[in-house]
């Protein structure tokens, strides 16, 4: 019987590991070498051997592994599987304490100004998840092109605060306004079409704003970008370490003058936002607004039966969600003091829809995790610039085989009969 | 009027490319629904493939273009099905069942692992090619009136019509279309009905592989240069081209390529190079708000 | 007979024709209901029925005829011409699915709320006052919990309401798309065959909630049923479809003996679809 399987395992990673070899030839095998002369090739055989080797010993431990964990590899589980009647106390208190662990993080220990300062990256991109969340975990809409209106936003909050030297705080409704602008502006026309084709309008979409973004240079700046954005300041105190025009942060609290002080204070300003922008979404999803979100992803045309214009209620879900992506490009902008086409091309899109998907569509929890294993974690390995991508590619397939729900998904109900019934006796 | 031939011209040998390339997005989405986001990535697989196995087939001493040619065709056209069946059996077949958006990621991911997969193997500066194919007709030349086509672009536009009818023969009238036909139906009712579906879906994914290959070889040859990247860009038109033709539809991915080339060569040509690919999208939207399912796309009610 | 003992006329139907490709799926069909009555269509599978009510609530378009619904006040609406939201929320037509259509991710308390979007949309001020928790607002949620209370009583679903509506069993989905049907508080009632797949105890509690419903509220029902038993005692009305066209028209009594219609039960190949009274009444007809 083991023999059998034995047999059978490895006549499987013998075809595997053929199979390896023959992908590899090709691209492994022969190496294009452009010279002075022009191209040349190169021969690296050993490299197809190494893919096969490591193709047949994969494939083999990945049989044993199934072997001994077995039914944890099932992953069948049906739709009203992942609801919960459970109002999650756990998941909530478990939130809360991740919420204190992001309030004191910067005076642990261990906190320096690099962990801060990565820790506000990830919150950007928890902020962007959540924002993204509403148009694809509750509304169940497509968007490839969320990048586009984070980019807005980006850009408005610069121009804005350049150009007429507007303070950040008015700064950001507006650049919030302006992508929710273009959100409606987009949605209206496609948002009566199948899903696919919203997802391949909001790819061309993002596009389409990268290339203007590259190409209106007396506006944007071209391909060079906006450069020395407005800088955040306390409630009007800069952080630098003098100014002609008042007294600066550190010189208004007596403090000695120090970087980090801006640092901290980027990390509170985005961890407020995105905490906003979390509060926001369980609110509206117990409003109707959001029930109809919901309802519109399960069933449209229950939703068409019971009254619910489903091109409205889509169209407003956009216009949210591309409004908070144009609060995080404002934050994106001022934190970094300048900005370029090069940071909102579609890669951008394709991790925060990422970090959606992964983290269990509409579970905003999850979506934290997801923003830590995907943009936290291969911060540290920057060196390794292109392995790093092929890893987070690999990765992405990987997560979505293991849990196609994502990490965390679960739902549960925004209003409960019983607990109305309890508060009522 | 001469300059109008000739963009004409030009953007028929690109709407071709595309055509092939879309050819591969339509029958995927066709038979499991699903916007197969790496095959941009597959073609740009097929034309490094196709770069060294021109590379090879000239270490080798084969100086007979047209042989070198012909065997480059086969080798990439095979290998990179390969890269497309290993694609579907890794990535997309274990997800088949699940949401509509598993499929998509695991995509995604696909193709940015293509991306860097390619960039580290083969390094991430542009690959130069001369020209291999040279020479040209002048169709019209009186004067400074002056329409040429070349050998090149004949041999783009003609393999590719010879390709597509093929193909669209033998998905009209093999049972391999029928079998492909029934699996679009329903899915289900195929296996039930002694279809084997995983068959079916792993050869529609070999043979728009094959087709992107092609395309791939293609782009090699006409550009002169090719690098990691191009997979995205021409990924995005192809799949326009798809939704413009009305998607599921072969005919309808011929159509919709032929056309997103035409307005790209006319749109660089007339009006600006820089912003051609917000006039292709223009033409997307306005095309799907005036008619939803497509150029070729069958008008269908959704059944309640 | 006098025109004042007859119940208003809510739904009229002339000349409706449909066509997908080849086939006339509703040919020239007219037919009327009534306030405060039960009108049963009945006819063999791929008749047309469910294309009907389509037509009815605004999913297709059909090609040919109007479709004229009056309410109580006296306002008049031309489904023909109104988009399918509209219909659910002003014309006040609502309707259960043939395939159930529920949220089935949702709780049924929140399907409920759903059914309810307009008002409630309306009091939170298009989320304004709802994002600020007004009064108003709160107050507002809480008739609508407790409308959605109600017809979970009604329907004996109130120890699930906060269960998953797609993990329920068959017979409580069927309920619960008719409670969520009666929450969005129509005029006009459509229900494409609520009783396909019921056992018959459950057949019979069904009978009794729709004539709750009529009781209660005078909502007028259009029922598409196969079932003979439900259709012969509790609809006032029967119109029997066959290929799209209307073969009969009239009280229970007058279809069960009717020749065409026992003609178009025979006529079907499919012999399961043979309803056990028709089989009677076909019986007593070739006698
Ligand atoms: N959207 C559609 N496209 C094409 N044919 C349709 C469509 N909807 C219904 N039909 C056809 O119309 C006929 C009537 O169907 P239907 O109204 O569902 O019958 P039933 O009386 O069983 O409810 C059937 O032959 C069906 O196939
Ligand atoms: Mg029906």
């Amino acid at each position: 019987m083991t023999a059998l399987r034995l047999r059978t395992e490895l006549v499987d990673a013998l075809i595997a590991a053929f199979v390896a070899a023959l992908l590899a030839l090709p691209l492994l095998g022969f190496k294009l070498t452009d010279s002075a002369t022009g191209l040349s090739l190169d021969y690296r055989w050993p490299l197809v051997g190494y893919a096969a080797g490591a193709v047949f010993t994969g494939r083999l431990a990945i049989g044993q592994l199934r072997h001994f964990f077995g039914a944890r590899f099932d992953r069948t589980r049906g739709q009203s599987d992942i609801y919960s009647a459970d109002p999650g106390r756990a998941r909530i208190m478990f939130g809360w304490a991740l919420i204190a662990i992001a309030l004191v993080l910067p005076w642990l220990p261990f906190a320096d100004k690099g962990l801060v300062d990565k820790a506000t990256l990830v919150l950007i991109y928890v902020m962007l998840g959540w924002g993204l969340n509403i148009v694809v975990g509750l509304a169940g809409l497509l968007d490839l092109g969320y990048v586009a209106f984070y980019a807005i936003g980006a850009y408005a909050y610069a121009l804005l605060a350049k150009t007429f030297g507007i303070s950040f705080w008015l700064c950001l409704p507006l650049a919030g306004l302006l992508a929710a602008s273009f959100g409606i502006l987009l949605g209206f026309p496609v948002l009566r079409l199948r899903g696919d084709y919203l997802a391949i309008v909001t790819l061309g979409f993002g596009e389409i704003i990268r290339v203007i973004l590259q190409n209106w240079g007396e506006v944007t700046g071209g391909p060079n970008g906006i450069n020395s954005v407005p800088r955040p300041t306390f409630f009007g105190l800069p952080f630098s370490a003098i100014s002609p025009t008042g007294p600066t942060f550190h010189e208004f609290f007596g403090l000695p003058f120090s970087p980090v002080h801006r640092i901290y204070f980027l990390y509170y300003l985005i961890l407020a936002l995105a905490l906003f922008t979390n509060i926001f979404i369980i609110r509206i999803r117990r409003l109707p607004a959001g029930r109809a979100w919901e309802a519109l992803r399960e069933d449209e045309t229950a939703c068409k039966s019971l009254g619910i214009n489903p091109t409205l209620t889509k169209l407003a879900a956009f216009a949210t969600g591309a409004c908070f992506a144009g609060f995080a490009g404002s934050f994106f902008a001022t934190r970094q003091g300048f900005i370029s086409p090069e940071s909102f091309s579609f890669i951008e899109s394709a991790i925060i829809l990422a970090v959606v998907v992964l983290g269990g569509m509409g579970s905003q929890i999850g979506i934290v995790f997801a923003a830590l294993l995907l943009v936290g974690l291969p911060e540290w390995f920057r060196e390794l610039e292109q392995y790093r991508m092929l890893a987070f590619g690999a990765a992405m397939v990987l997560i979505m085989l293991w849990r196609p729900r994502g990490l965390l998904a679960s739902r549960s109900p925004t209003v409960r009969l019983g607990k109305l019934a309890e508060a009522a006796s | 009027m001469d300059y109008f031939l000739q963009q004409l011209i030009n953007g028929a040998t690109l709407g071709a490319i595309y055509g092939l390339i879309a050819l591969g997005y339509t029958m995927v989405y066709g038979i499991i629904g699903m916007i197969n986001f790496a095959h941009g990535d597959i073609y740009m697989v097929g034309a490094f493939i196709s770069l060294i196995g021109l590379m090879v087939m000239g270490a080798l001493g084969l100086t007979f273009i047209p042989l070198a040619l012909f065997l480059v065709v086969l080798l990439a056209m095979i290998f990179t099905a390969l890269y497309g069946w290993t694609v579907e059996r890794i990535a997309y077949r274990p997800l088949r069942g699940s949401s509509r958006l598993a499929p998509l990621i695991s995509a995604i991911g696909t193709s940015i692992f293509l991306q860097n997969y390619v960039q580290i193997a083969q390094g991430a500066r542009a690959k130069p090619l001369p020209p291999m194919v040279r020479g040209s007709v002048d169709l019209i030349h009186t004067g400074n009136f002056q329409v040429t086509i070349s050998y090149l672009q004949i041999m783009i536009i003609a393999l590719t019509v010879v390709l597509m009818a093929g193909f669209t023969f033998m998905i009209r009238k093999t049972s391999l279309g029928r079998a492909q036909r029934a699996t679009e139906q329903d899915m289900t009712m195929a296996s039930l009905l002694g279809i084997n579906v995983d068959r079916t879906i792993s050869i529609t994914f070999i043979i728009g592989a094959s087709l992107a290959a092609v395309a791939g070889l293609m782009v090699t040859l006409y550009y002169g240069v090719i690098d990691f990247y191009i997979g995205f860009i021409a990924g995005i038109k192809a799949f326009t081209a798809a939704v413009l033709g009305g998607i599921g539809s072969l005919p309808g991915a011929m159509l919709g390529g032929f056309l997103i080339g035409l307005i790209e060569a006319f749109w660089s040509g007339y009006f600006s190079v820089a912003y051609k690919d917000v006039g292709v999208f223009a033409i997307l939207v306005l095309v799907l708000i005036f008619r939803p399912t497509g150029l070729l796309g069958k008008p269908e009610i959704e059944k309640v | 007979m006098n025109k004042d003992t007859l119940p208003q006329r809510i739904l009229e139907v002339e000349r409706l024709s449909i066509r997908f490709g080849g086939l006339l799926a509703v040919n020239d069909l007219s037919f009327a209901a009534h306030d405060r009555e039960i009108t049963a269509i009945i006819g063999p599978n791929g008749a047309g029925k469910t294309t009907v009510f389509n037509c009815l609530t605004g999913f297709y378009k059909p090609g040919v005829g109007r479709i004229r619904l009056t309410h109580a006040d006296g306002r008049d609406y031309l489904l023909e011409r109104m988009d399918d939201f509209r219909i659910a929320r002003e014309a006040r037509v609502v309707r259960t699915f043939q395939n159930i259509r529920l949220f089935a991710g949702m709780s049924v308390l929140e399907n409920l709320l759903v059914a309810q979007h307009a008002a409630l949309m309306r009091a939170s001020l298009f989320s304004v006052a709802g994002m600020l928790g007004l009064p108003s607002y709160r107050k507002a949620e809480k008739i609508a919990i407790e409308r959605a209370r109600h017809w979970l009583e009604k329907t004996e679903l109130i120890a699930a309401a906060d269960e998953a509506a797609g993990s329920l069993p068959y017979g409580a989905q069927r309920r619960l798309e008719i409670a969520r049907a009666m929450c969005a508080e129509p005029v006009l009632l459509c229900l494409d065959e609520p009783a396909a797949g019921l056992n018959p105890h459950e057949s019979l509690e069904l009978n009794e909630l729709l004539l709750a419903i009529r009781a209660e509220t005078g909502t007028a029902i259009l029922l598409i049923e196969h079932d003979m038993s439900v259709v012969m005692q509790i609809s006032d009305h029967v119109i029997v479809l066959d290929h799209g066209a209307k073969i009969a028209d009239g009280s229970p009594q007058a279809v069960r003996a009717d020749e065409a219609v026992i003609h178009a039960y025979l006529g079907t190949p499919d012999s399961e679809d043979l309803p056990p009274d028709l089989a009677i009444g076909i019986a007593k007809a070739g006698r």
